[in-house]
């Protein structure tokens, strides 16, 4: 390969610094427009308006459908509830996420950059503000090409104050799932809200404004690591927005093609317009082929259907397609679409099996909890009788929206033994059995107590006695048994 | 910025910066405006934080910022703060009975809490950090007890102490019948050996235990009371107890009554507080020995 080097003489300013070219997307009609107002109406409806939805929980829990309630510790979501102990279900929904991005590239592609992510949905709006205000692809490239005037001043300042406001409601709309909303609206209004959700509001006003308005496909291409990642989990048969070169190929002008053609010659049906560069969101060539800077929204397809339709030639130039398949053409074999094939199979069968070990807990989700941890220092302590007594942590957790009593017992320890709670009385509402006792933890609470166990004087034991605690709870019956060990020297 | 010409490299079509090694050219590629404008802030941001926050050291001390930062004022802010953050449920226990206390699950499990961390902090050193205690250190699981393991007698003893710089403290001295001369050697034999047969410890060969009873009757008995089993009031030790807090054998106890040793702990009411007290007192009854 030639390594000579043409030197260009220019005086022009040298800058070891590139400002990222501004894109102007061109608006689009089409189904894929559609499609992503449709998710974005959806979407953007769900998570500005779920922490209105109420949900009746009885008297004393909240009534907020979703509600992540840091104050009190405990997660909602609509018919859940969820306790910090069980955050292994927000572990699982993680998971669920994950496979199903997997699930979604290989199925189309990035389905996710395209239309579902926040970072896009968000884009798409400012986007839509943008053009509302300021006209179309041409007319932003002149407004911002020409001198400040009153114009300039007002489409500019108009459309900034736009986003800022969608940006501060996005952020309001954050602070919401976190507190009553209702109540936080008017505390908010009315400046009693606590800092912090002022600060947070704040905080997501600033990266809404910043990214959507400002930072917009520098975030996918820069930032965000999925498109690096979906890279290595992508495969022949995934669709992508494609650019079906084999019938696009050789490209030329509408006038150049006919002549092209009248020769005899090959023309293809890309007619070089570049409406699909214009159209782009990322501003990238898709005729270039797959890329990383292409979030494959499908807007490229839109475009280039209506110009095809327009010039008589049959729409799906560009299409969601494989390479494979263009391939495939060009050998004159029919192209082939596996949506089955392993790779889809394991990622449902892996969503499928999460799901359902999700649901099956959640319905056998016991209500009551009871853990007991043996004293580590002393293990046993010798009375002045010469009997023993073991020390336990004992913690029972109450789910339920009502004060459950529970009956405790010492089980598989010798006659004579007695069981003691710290802070509770033996009294006539209470057992008659010296290893049994009656106690109470109040609704949706954690009860931490100490038991006490006294063997009985003058027996022997062995050194380590397995033994076990047994809690029935008296309204629903339900019994738990935790297995310990009573300690003594030996002997 | 270095002059050199500005050149395309024509297999890439890309801009070189004019850097060679070895007829290897640098191709321009530039930084992200935002990414250099984020750095040119960070710089601004360094310069900033110098001028309003402590950062650079001298040779005596450092310069201490105009905002007159430091981290040792937030922590006297944020201690002050959990102390107010505390009072109420801290008023509450001031104002509940000991009994109370521990018959109201919030407030023994508040007091719980307290009493760990104070006993933790204060009484782990000699008590150990289980209250098993050392020798000359009771053991405060266990059930026998010196001046009494009931509620409102273990706060007393944690509030004024025990031979205590403190007008309220608790206070006895078993008198030194060994080094004082009030007893003979030999007396002191046969009343140890007796002493050791209340408490069932294997006596002397040849030591005569009805002198020993009578040395004992006459000696000890106003305080250990003539069954030996002590006297809480006077804080006499329990001598029949499986658990003494020193050696408990024969020698142990000649030692003991021939030059007593009396420990002490410190009055804890000045330093800790009513509500802090009456937490330990709290806890070390939970602890399974409280009568």
């Amino acid at each position: 390969m030639s390594s000579q080097v043409d030197p260009i003489d220019k005086e022009e300013d040298e800058s070891w610094f590139a400002s990222a070219a501004k894109i102007y997307p061109m608006e689009v009609k089409g189904r894929f427009r559609k499609i992503k107002w449709a998710i974005l109406f959806i979407t953007l409806g769900i998570y500005y308006f779920t922490p209105f939805i109420r949900w009746d929980r009885g008297p004393l829990l909240p009534d907020q459908a979703v509600l992540i309630d840091f104050e009190r510790k405990r997660g909602y979501f609509f018919f859940l509830e969820i306790w910090p102990q069980e955050v292994y279900y927000l572990a699982g929904l993680l998971i669920i996420a994950s496979v199903a991005l997997f699930l979604m590239n290989a199925i189309a592609g990035r389905l996710w950059c395209g239309y579902l992510c926040p970072q896009t949905v968000w884009t798409d709006l400012f986007f839509r503000v943008e053009s509302m205000i300021e006209g179309d692809r041409r007319k932003r490239i002149a407004l911002d090409k020409q001198p400040w005037n009153a114009e300039k001043i007002l489409k500019k300042g108009t459309k900034h104050f736009l986003w800022l406001m969608i940006a501060w409601w996005t952020g309001g709309a954050w602070v919401l799932y976190f507190a009553d909303a209702p109540t936080l609206v008017y505390d908010l209004a009315t400046g009693q809200a606590a800092l912090s959700a002022y600060v947070w509001i704040g905080i997501l006003t600033f990266t809404t404004y910043s990214l959507a308005g400002h930072m917009r496909e520098q975030v996918c291409v820069y930032m965000c690591p999925w498109p690096r990642i979906q890279a290595a989990l992508t495969d022949e048969h995934a669709l992508n927005v494609t650019y079906r070169f084999d019938r696009g190929e050789p490209r030329a002008h509408l006038k150049e093609s006919k002549k092209l053609s009248a020769d005899g010659l090959p023309a293809g049906d890309c007619i070089d317009c570049n409406q699909c560069v214009y159209a782009c969101p990322t501003g990238v060539d898709i005729r270039k082929g797959a890329q990383l800077d292409c979030i494959q929204c499908g807007l490229c397809i839109d475009a280039c259907d209506t110009v095809m339709t327009k010039v008589g030639r049959p729409t799906g130039l560009i299409a969601y397609d494989t390479d494979m398949n263009i391939e495939r053409r060009e050998k004159g074999e029919t192209p082939v679409y596996r949506l089955i094939r392993p790779r889809t199979v394991i990622y449902t069968v892996i969503i499928a099996l999460i799901a359902g070990v999700m649901l099956y807990a959640q319905l056998n989700r016991s209500m009551t909890s009871f853990s007991v941890v043996h004293d580590r220092n002393p293990l046993y302590v010798q009375q002045s009788d010469g009997s023993f007594r073991n020390g336990y942590s004992l913690r029972l957790l109450n789910k339920h929206n009502n004060e459950q009593s529970f009956t405790l017992s010492v089980e598989d320890m010798p006659a004579g033994t007695t069981l003691e709670v710290v802070g509770v009385h033996k009294d006539a509402a209470n057992v008659a059995k010296d290893t049994q006792l009656n106690l109470t933890v109040e609704a949706d609470t954690t009860r931490s107590v100490r038991a006490l166990v006294f063997s009985p004087a003058g027996v022997d034991l062995p050194g380590s006695k397995p033994m076990s605690f047994k809690l029935i709870d008296h309204q629903t019956g339900e019994t738990t048994v935790v297995h310990d060990f009573f300690r003594t020297p030996g002997n | 910025m270095a002059e050199h010409k500005k050149e395309i490299d024509q297999v890439t079509g890309v801009e070189t910066t004019g850097h060679e090694w070895d007829g290897l050219k640098e191709l321009n590629h530039p930084l992200p405006k935002w990414w250099l404008y984020m750095f040119y802030g960070s710089i601004v941001w360094a310069v900033i934080y110098w001028i309003l926050m402590p950062s650079w050291p001298l040779v005596n001390g450092y310069t201490k910022g105009l905002l007159d930062y430091s981290q040792r004022a937030v922590v006297t802010e944020e201690f002050n703060a959990a102390a107010a953050e505390r009072a109420e449920t801290g008023k509450m226990l001031l104002e509940a009975s000991l009994d109370e206390i521990q018959n109201t699950p919030e407030l023994l499990e508040y007091a719980m809490a307290q009493g760990k961390v104070a006993f933790g902090d204060n009484c782990a050193a000699c008590h150990g950090v289980g209250a098993t205690g050392f020798e000359g250190y009771p053991n405060l699981q266990d059930d026998s007890w010196i001046w009494g393991g009931d509620l409102e007698t273990l706060a007393t003893t944690i509030a004024y102490g025990v031979r205590a710089d403190n007008d309220e403290t608790r206070y006895a001295e078993m008198p030194a019948f060994g080094r004082d001369e009030l007893l003979e050697k030999e007396q002191i034999v046969q009343v140890a050996n007796y002493v050791g047969s209340l408490a069932g410890i294997p006596t002397q060969d040849g030591v005569d235990l009805e002198a020993g009873k009578v040395v004992y009757e006459e000696n000890c008995a106003a305080c250990h009371m003539d069954n030996g089993k002590g006297d809480m009031e006077m804080g006499a030790p329990n001598l029949t107890a499986p658990n003494y807090l020193y050696d408990r054998s024969i020698k142990g106890i000649e030692a003991q009554i021939n030059t007593p040793r009396h420990g002490v702990m410190p009055a804890w009411i000045d330093r800790l507080g009513e509500t802090t007290v009456k937490s330990l007192a709290v806890y070390v009854h939970s602890r399974g020995g409280g009568q």
